[in-house]
């Protein structure tokens, strides 16, 4: 079975962005009728590998092949004529440009010094025929669904005779029926004998469509695996890098609340079209309500909808028994909720200003940027929070650039806890930090809750969320699918479940 | 051919006619040999050098661009020209393709700068105007008149035409709007220039080549500005430093008015000629009022232009809620239904 060849063969791939190792020593092996899905989550060098297998990177270290013959591409360009086209995540096409000449620009079809236009439109509907598609090929791109523009990126990849076809992340923005569609079209190509690569953070999608998957983590290559070999529980743990067996069950619990306590903030029906579907979420006063689920399963996007940072399509949020339209980060903030960013180097910090100034942002944008805090005021507030929550060096005029990670978060944490929020929702407050940090932090997030506050907890580490949350909201495909209390009989393992779906 | 009905892009260029039929309506109405072939021809002989440079500058803005060196360049050429005619020391076979090649080189290298850098257009153009300009106080501070027999010819031969006339500044003006048009309709260099004003980033991704398109549109834009600048000398029959002081932005605002998006990706050459020559209505009208003082001009140019852009927002704004409003509009769900057996080329009988 293993015998036959390739099409495409990438092997010990490394590449390295300044400070970062993107991909080191990876394989792939591509087969022509087979859909390969690229695994993995964000930042585990999916898109990278596929960037540097179309020249759009070079890559330090490695050797690709195409049927058996060592190549080496430049450009796009050069990647396309050797048959190895790519469909990016987000439609990389001229939206201003008719639908011929997003499939032909670049290799018009000429004729006596100048384009063609009636032989391309000939073209271009025999091309998108075979895709079963029926459109009037001289309309604006613009003017068409996303779906369709997808399609149409397609059929610019088949103009030329693709060898390889690199879906990356098509399915992330259409719809149930869309995708049907899509994997319709899949199906037929790779009978024609095309080499597919999808990329995808769906798992149902991936076990629909893929024949082989090989998981990538952490720009490491962790294994090639064909689809119907591998069962679900362990894809997901491949991709996370935990073994099942090796988990020590947690003892230290949480007590458990018996009085409920009032709602603090309940969701209804909430959805965003290609963020979340519509869910319902109950969070109580002083409870901790831990988000799990893979990177890229909508934890995030839940954690903006219920700031304000993105704007809901339909539902209903009601803030202590008040319908309340959380439009922007300003008004949730004057309601009391605060949002502590994943992204603390991009979203958060502001490298170049001193600890004090960081702490005090929000304060201060709360209170109008009219209504000057005193400096001397200032400094008694931000030495409480440095002795509260043991930042180091406790100088507040430390340029904040200078500290250490956790001590940056703890900084940014402190910035929303001068505000004095009902709500705090703390998106991955521990990645990153070391282990004596994270424990200070998970403390405080206890502290805080016995004092009346609400939290919404989202990390990567199911062990964290164990053991400070009260109620688990597990994440799947932009979908909430489960709500659990969180008791004794609850381990990693049965969140896990939830997590990869299809059991 | 294919449907009588009006494409969404074309409707800036269609407000642009209009407006310009408007104003001349408007002029025949209102002023006795207003309604001449002559004052209509006139629109052309006053303005050859300003559509010759709009040509070149309406590459520049739909790739995304900008070049503020229009004017400098004008007045560069112009200089060049009459100081290599000076004492008849040059023929003008040799001046003339001289004279080409100054804008052309300063183009090129500005194109050059902008795509190895990856600088803004606004500031490397902006170097490029203080350049030429100085440049040309370098050749004389003084206004260098011609007396060249082939430019004298060239300044006042009459091409009859109806019962009017025009120059031959006018016939190469043509000249270069049909050049333009070709490139921008059926050439692969001139499709690049609409693919990266529309998205650059696809357009590396496609495959295009996109630094090479940027150096040569700019190297074009060169090109188009230095012949803007010999008709500008043929017209009239000197080279001064302060020729052409900041007639880019009367380029901008004609390319603008004529219904290219100032963010790049559409317009059309076409629609930047009658850019230019509602500049020129304005300014005949406001010559026919006869106590209007010039500066009238400037002020009905301002509305203009600022009425234009305005539109263009509201136009674009418009144009994306009508696709993202519909969800599944039924021409789409009609085209996502799976047909078997589609025959090519029955879209073009439909609608």
């Amino acid at each position: 079975m293993e015998t036959k060849q390739p099409v495409v063969e990438m092997k010990g791939i490394t590449k390295t962005f300044p400070g970062v190792k993107a991909l080191s020593n990876v394989d792939l092996r591509l087969y022509a009728g087979e859909v390969h899905a690229l695994m993995g989550e964000n930042g585990a060098g999916k898109s990278t590998l596929v960037k540097v297998l179309t020249g759009v990177y070079p890559y330090d270290e490695g050797i690709t092949e195409l049927e058996g013959r060592e190549f080496k591409v430049d450009t796009p360009l050069e990647a396309q004529e050797m048959g190895i086209s790519t469909v990016y995540q987000e439609v990389n096409l001229c939206s201003n440009l008719s639908v011929v000449e997003n499939i032909f620009i670049g290799r018009e079809i000429m004729k006596g010094g100048k384009i063609d236009w009636k032989e391309m439109n000939q073209r271009a509907v025999e091309v998108l025929a075979r895709l079963h598609l029926n459109i009037d090929v001289s309309k604006q791109l613009s003017s068409f669904s996303v779906a369709i523009q997808q399609m149409v990126a397609i059929a610019r990849a088949l103009n030329v005779s693709a060898k390889v076809l690199i879906l990356d992340e098509p399915t992330s923005s259409l719809d149930a029926n869309e995708v049907k569609q899509l994997f319709a079209i899949m199906e037929k190509l790779r009978d024609e004998g095309l080499a597919l690569i999808f990329i995808s953070h769906f798992l149902d999608q991936v076990y629909e469509i893929s024949d082989r998957i090989t998981v990538l983590r952490n720009g490491e290559c962790i294994g090639e695996y064909m689809t119907a070999d591998l069962p679900r529980l362990e894809l997901v743990s491949k991709m996370i890098g935990k073994e099942l067996n090796n988990f020590e069950s947690i003892a230290q619990k949480n007590e458990e609340k018996e009085d409920d306590g009032d709602v603090l903030l309940e969701a209804e029906k909430v959805f965003k079209k290609g963020s979340i579907q519509a869910f319902n979420l109950k969070i109580r006063r002083g409870e901790i309500v831990g988000l799990a689920g893979l990177l890229g399963s909508g934890r995030t996007e839940l954690a903006r909808l219920l700031f304000g940072a993105d704007k809901a399509d339909s539902g209903k949020i009601t803030f202590k028994g008040r319908k309340v339209a959380l439009s922007s980060p300003q008004k949730a903030i004057s309601n009391g909720i605060a949002f502590s960013s994943e992204n603390r180097k991009k979203e958060g910090i502001i490298a170049d200003l001193t600890i004090r100034e960081n702490m005090m942002l929000a304060i201060q944008a709360r209170k109008g940027w009219f209504n000057y805090i005193s400096k001397k005021k200032q400094n008694v507030i931000v030495k409480t929070y440095i002795d509260l929550l043991n930042i180091n060096p406790p100088n507040p005029e430390q340029l904040i650039k200078n500290l250490s990670g956790g001590n940056q978060q703890k900084v940014l944490l402190a910035r929303w806890l001068i505000t004095n929020p009902e709500l705090l929702i703390l998106d991955e407050p521990t990645r990153g930090i070391d282990i004596g940090a994270k424990g200070e932090i998970q403390k405080l997030m206890l502290k805080l809750s016995e004092e009346g506050m609400s939290i919404v907890f989202i990390s990567a580490e199911l062990e964290e969320i164990l053991r400070t949350c009260q109620k688990i909201v597990v994440m799947r495909d932009h979908e909430k699918v489960a709500e659990i209390q969180n008791d004794t009989n609850v381990t990693q393992q049965s969140i896990m479940k939830k997590m990869a779906g299809g059991m | 051919m294919k449907s009588l009905k009006l494409k969404s892009q074309h409707v800036p260029v269609m407000v642009t006619l209009i407006l310009f039929l408007t104003m001349f309506a408007f002029g025949a109405l209102r002023y006795d040999n207003f309604f001449s072939t002559q004052v209509f021809l006139n629109l052309f002989v006053n303005n050859a050098f300003l559509i010759i440079a709009a040509v070149g500058m309406t590459f520049v803005i739909i790739s995304g661009g900008i070049d503020l060196s229009v004017g400098s360049v004008i007045a560069l050429t112009s200089m060049v020209a009459a100081s290599l005619l000076q004492d008849g020391q040059f023929s003008a076979l040799t001046v003339i393709p001289i004279s080409l090649l100054v804008g052309t080189t300063l183009g090129f290298i500005m194109g050059c700068v902008i795509h190895f850098f990856n600088l803004q257009p606004f500031i490397v153009t902006l170097a490029g105007l203080f350049l030429a300009r100085g440049l040309a106080y370098l050749v004389s501070i003084e206004t260098i008149s011609i007396n060249n027999p082939f430019f004298s010819y060239m300044a006042s031969a009459r091409i009859p035409i109806l019962d009017g006339f025009i120059s031959i500044s006018v016939i190469i003006s043509l000249i270069v709007v049909a050049l333009g048009i070709f490139i921008a309709k059926s050439t692969k260099f001139g499709r690049n220039i609409y693919a990266i004003g529309g998205n650059e980033q696809s357009a590396v991704l496609m495959g295009l080549p996109v630094g090479r398109t940027k150096i040569l549109i700019y190297t074009l834009s060169g090109f188009c500005a230095s012949l803007a600048g010999l008709v500008f000398t043929f017209y009239m029959l000197s080279g001064y430093a302060l020729h052409a002081n900041g007639l880019e932005l009367d380029v901008i605002a004609a390319v603008v008015i004529g219904g290219t998006l100032l963010t790049g990706g559409m317009g059309y050459v076409a629609g930047s000629v009658f850019g230019v020559l509602i500049l020129g209505i304005i300014q005949t009208i406001i010559v026919f009022e006869g106590t209007l003082s010039s500066w009238w001009t400037k002020i009905a140019v301002g509305v203009l232009l600022l009425a234009f852009i305005v539109f263009q927002r509201v136009f674009i704004t418009l144009s994306e809620n009508k696709n993202t409003i519909k969800p599944s509009g039924t021409n789409e769900q009609e085209a996502l239904k799976l047909k078997s057996g589609v025959k090519p080329g029955t879209t073009a009988g439909r609608g």
